[in-house]
């Protein structure tokens, strides 16, 4: 390989590594705010069974 | 409820092209722009072979400053209309612009190094210039996040994205205004210096980095609007 080609080898790799920690960090963002979608999803489901657990209640009572 | 609601981020824009349609078109082209550059277009007769470099550094450097360019006409949309998707917008594409920046500074370097023996030359105003545009938006985010969310920080980001595009053209300038300069001159009033599967190549590679920005640009959008609604909601469940 010649120093020429080691150069813009070394150019080329440059970009695509960027691009690459790029998408990572995009990736490593999505996993948090998928965490976070369930958190909530599960925050909601505690919020609509509530209600029931009092009907239930009173219906007993 | 209704009230939070009333808070939550305004609904994304609905786009004619979808994220998955821009991101296959992203890799289709730019895979195409890399057989070009390494299978198709001439060694060039003065540089050789590490002229394939300015395939990507010279539509990097136009990408960038259409990110900043289109942060800077965001900016100007939120201060004008007081668009609540505007701020947004602008500083994604800002970021997307420090982002083609650094490109842009990495693969320079490494040409002037082959080309011309350093990694860098401060007596060249093109370099610094450029320099100084990728450190100004560099910048902005220290601004951005040394601010509470809000109104205010939306407004101070606004005018200093506006502020920034000023520098654009004398940067992209400043090559043609000086009067000795070791970097090379492509483009000039008469057109293009160059034809063939030259000029057919850098095209597609300028339309790759494009179309790559953009796919970047809506994914970075998709995910900060995400992020938004669910620290809303969270706050609307709590």
């Amino acid at each position: 390989m010649t120093t020429a080609e080691t150069y813009v080898t070394a150019a080329y790799c440059a970009v695509f590594a960027i691009v690459l920690v790029y998408v990572l960090i995009i990736a490593l963002k999505v996993q948090r705010l998928e965490r976070e979608v369930d958190e909530l999803a599960g925050r909601a489901a505690a919020r609509e069974a509530e209600p029931e657990e009092r009907r239930e209640a009173a219906v007993v009572g | 409820m209704s009230a939070g609601r009333a808070q939550l981020t305004p609904v994304a824009r609905r786009y004619r092209i979808s994220l998955p349609a821009l991101a296959a078109a992203s890799l289709v082209l730019v895979t195409l722009a890399l057989a070009l550059v390494f299978f198709v277009a001439p060694n060039d007769a003065d540089q050789g072979f590490s002229q394939r470099i300015f395939y990507f550094h010279v539509s990097i450097a136009i990408t960038a400053y259409f990110c900043f360019g289109l942060g800077a006409w965001k900016a100007l949309v939120h201060l004008w209309k007081r668009d609540p998707r505007a701020d947004l917008e602008s500083y994604v594409a800002v970021h997307q612009g420090v982002i083609f920046g650094s490109l842009v500074l990495i693969t320079g370097s490494i040409w002037a190094k082959i080309s011309w023996g350093h990694w860098w030359l401060w007596s060249e105003d093109q370099l610094v210039l450029f320099l100084v545009l990728f450190l100004f938006y560099a910048a902005y985010f220290m601004l951005r996040f040394s601010v509470d969310p809000g109104p205010q920080r939306a407004n101070m980001s606004a005018v200093y994205a506006l502020f920034g595009v000023v520098l654009i053209p004398v940067s992209f300038m400043a090559i043609r205004l000086a009067k000795q300069a070791i970097h090379p001159v492509v483009f000039t009033l008469q057109g293009p210096k160059f034809g063939g599967w030259i000029l057919v190549t850098y095209c597609v590679a300028q339309v790759a980095m494009l179309v790559l920005a953009y796919t970047l640009y809506r994914v970075e959008l998709a995910g900060k609007r995400v992020d938004a609604r669910v620290r809303e909601l969270k706050e609307v469940l709590a």
